[in-house]
């Protein structure tokens, strides 16, 4: 929808005092330097929207920022849709033809692709093979997105041969660490507030968006954002919904797509559709990845944003919605235990009852949802901007470039 | 000619050490090897985080022990002691070792049981660089130290004023400036008694500032 991309000065007024400063006198000492993005998709998912905000920023501040992403065919991908259930902690068999297919694709993509950067990133599991078969100049990182609390040690013995070749890695959270002979840096994900999916919308854009979704807005609306994945919960989301509604009217948005990199996300959506059969209330809206706009939407008229996710790297639908200044219950899961901080920005939970309960007491107590999503809202530009993510970007690569 | 004060701001790149701990005894060893850097970040960068703490002490051991050993009286001993009054962070390493083997000596270490009946998260060690960023803004007087210190980022403070171990005596004291470029040893004195344990950045600005205003009013 927004046709011209917002410039570092339009953060000014948006970021905290002198973030933005502080960003561009820390590119300058890296002015020139050539950076390298790889992930396996250009559509949907958090990483995708991160590259998309990051690669004209990062240009505006000096620096030579590229983006490549990976080919592959319907079989890798299944394989690291496997590796990256695996790796968050699931039990998955890998046959030799399976980690061949992983290995060969990463190969040809080695010689595909130019690779070649003062800083090359290598966004989660897909790409982490890469560097066995690329030539190497600059610094290589491996990026991780993913919860690695506990990893499957087949999946991830079998990852570690490739990742301990990296210069460093970052993980979102210091639980995700593993024993790696490299230092290992902990970054947070972010948002961008002027992105489509984030920015500022008028009552009249809000409206129109929900009555082409047609969601009336005759009762508190209560939503989730995310891709249709089990990680995520959507069926403990209606069970919560149905418990609160028992005494408490409400409607209930589940919204999400895929991704391409994700073939197990129609399984679950049938799933979804299946337990919400009958119910006028809940409204499954399968969204293209450019509905950014329609998300944001969502999010402004919801009165509860809700995040049930049991295994999270992040949650950035978390920050989207304590940005919004509204009140989050997410699962006691990941980066959300981060974001947060119980009772004060949010609130988090650990089953459907507590979810249940959750929603009620927000609904039941209006001033107490304000009072926690003005602290979110504050919490969010304090710690989960862009600016302050990509002054981390920087200064990593300051540091190992020393 | 009066040297100006550069202020300086910062941004703190941290770093796990992929080193855990599982109870008293495995944070007590853990303390006695890791870098100095690690024991600085666990016991000084929590202002830097957020507004809104999420913990208990702003102090990574004694929250920890409290909140997923459940240990409170370890944890009410480690978080009593100010990192602010030891200019040597391996004194510092040594009293938290103290009071962690005082107390292992005294008392079987506590059953570990987190908030849902299961064993709670282990303590990750870490680490930071802090990278230092010169902000460009300069103070000749006390009105233009006054002027910028009420729009700087609030890592400037924290730099300035949380760091004593790397900055005292430095030309980034604001203490020592003032009382060697401005010759104003009282206020100098008075900002050396701001105690930043258990203060927010903000808060800390708003006193430094207070400290100031009353100077510049007696001034006139």
């Amino acid at each position: 929808m927004t046709a011209i991309q917002p410039s570092l000065r339009d953060y000014e007024g948006v970021a905290p005092p002198g973030s933005v400063d502080l960003l561009r006198r820390l590119a300058d000492r890296v002015r020139g330097r050539s950076m390298l993005h790889v992930n396996s998709t250009r559509v949907g998912g958090g990483v995708v929207e991160m590259l998309e905000r990051y690669i004209p920023l990062l240009s505006e501040l000096g620096l030579e920022p590229r983006w490549e992403v990976l080919n592959g065919s319907d079989e890798f991908f299944h394989v690291t849709k496997s590796f990256h259930n695996a790796l968050q902690g699931q039990e998955r068999d890998f046959t030799d033809e399976m980690l061949r297919a992983y290995v060969e694709t990463n190969r040809a993509n080695a010689s595909r692709l130019d690779l070649d950067a003062d800083a090359v990133f290598i966004h989660d599991p897909q790409p982490a093979a890469l560097i066995e078969f690329a030539p190497r100049r600059g610094m290589w990182i491996w990026r991780c997105h993913i919860d690695m609390s506990r990893p499957q040690r087949e999946a991830w013995n079998f990852l570690r041969r490739y990742v301990t070749q990296y210069d460093a890695a970052v993980f979102s959270l210091p639980k995700y660490a593993q024993r790696l002979p490299l230092p290992q840096f902990l970054i947070h994900p972010s948002i961008d507030p002027l992105a489509d999916k984030n920015r500022e919308l008028s009552d009249g854009e809000v409206v129109d968006v929900l009555a082409r979704l047609v969601v009336p807005r005759d009762k508190p609306i209560l939503v989730q954002v995310s891709r249709f994945d089990r990680f995520k919960d959507p069926v403990g989301v209606i069970e919560a919904y149905r418990l609160a509604k028992r005494s408490d009217d409400c409607r209930l948005v589940l919204a999400g797509g895929g991704a391409d990199d994700d073939p197990e996300g129609a399984a679950v959506l049938a799933d979804v559709r299946e337990a919400a059969r009958g119910d006028s209330d809940i409204h499954v809206l399968v969204l293209p990845p450019t509905a950014k706009h329609e998300i944001n939407a969502l999010q402004h008229a919801a009165a509860i944003i809700i995040q049930k996710s049991t295994r999270e790297g992040f949650g950035l639908t978390v920050t989207e919605g304590m940005w919004k200044g509204k009140p989050v219950i997410g699962g006691a899961a990941g980066g959300i235990a981060v974001q947060i901080v119980d009772g004060v920005t949010g609130y988090t939970v650990n089953s459907v009852e507590g979810c249940a309960f959750r929603i009620s007491y927000l609904l039941r107590n209006p001033d107490a949802a304000r009072r926690v999503g003005q602290n979110a809202r504050e919490h969010v530009r304090e710690n989960f901007l862009i600016t302050r993510d990509l002054s981390e970007h920087v200064a990593l690569i300051i540091s190992l470039l020393r | 000619m009066t040297a100006p004060f550069e202020f300086v701001a910062c941004l703190q790149l941290r770093e796990m050490l992929g080193r855990t701990a599982w109870d008293e005894r495995e944070l007590l060893t853990g303390i006695e090897h890791v870098p100095a850097d690690s024991i600085y970040y666990h016991t000084h960068s929590s202002f830097l985080r957020s507004r809104y703490p999420s913990a208990p002490y702003p102090n990574d051991f004694a929250t920890w022990v409290a909140t997923q050993v459940r240990d409170p009286v370890l944890g009410e001993r480690l978080a009593v002691v100010d990192p602010f009054m030891f200019d040597d962070l391996e004194l510092l390493r040594n009293a938290m070792l103290a009071i962690l083997d005082d107390h292992l000596q005294a008392e079987e270490p506590a059953p570990r049981v987190g908030a849902v009946g299961r064993a709670g998260e282990p303590f990750h060690f870490m680490q930071s660089t802090i990278i230092e960023v010169p902000t460009g803004v300069r103070a000749r007087t006390l009105g233009e130290f006054a002027d910028a210190l009420h729009h700087v980022d609030v890592s400037v403070i924290f730099y300035h004023m949380f760091r004593p171990v790397m900055n005292s005596g430095t030309v980034s004291d604001p203490a020592q400036w003032l009382e060697r470029e401005l010759g104003l040893p009282a206020l100098a004195g008075r900002v050396r008694l701001l105690n930043p344990y258990a203060r927010d950045p903000e808060g800390l600005r708003s006193d430094l500032l207070s400290l100031v205003e009353e100077a510049r009013e007696r001034e006139a």
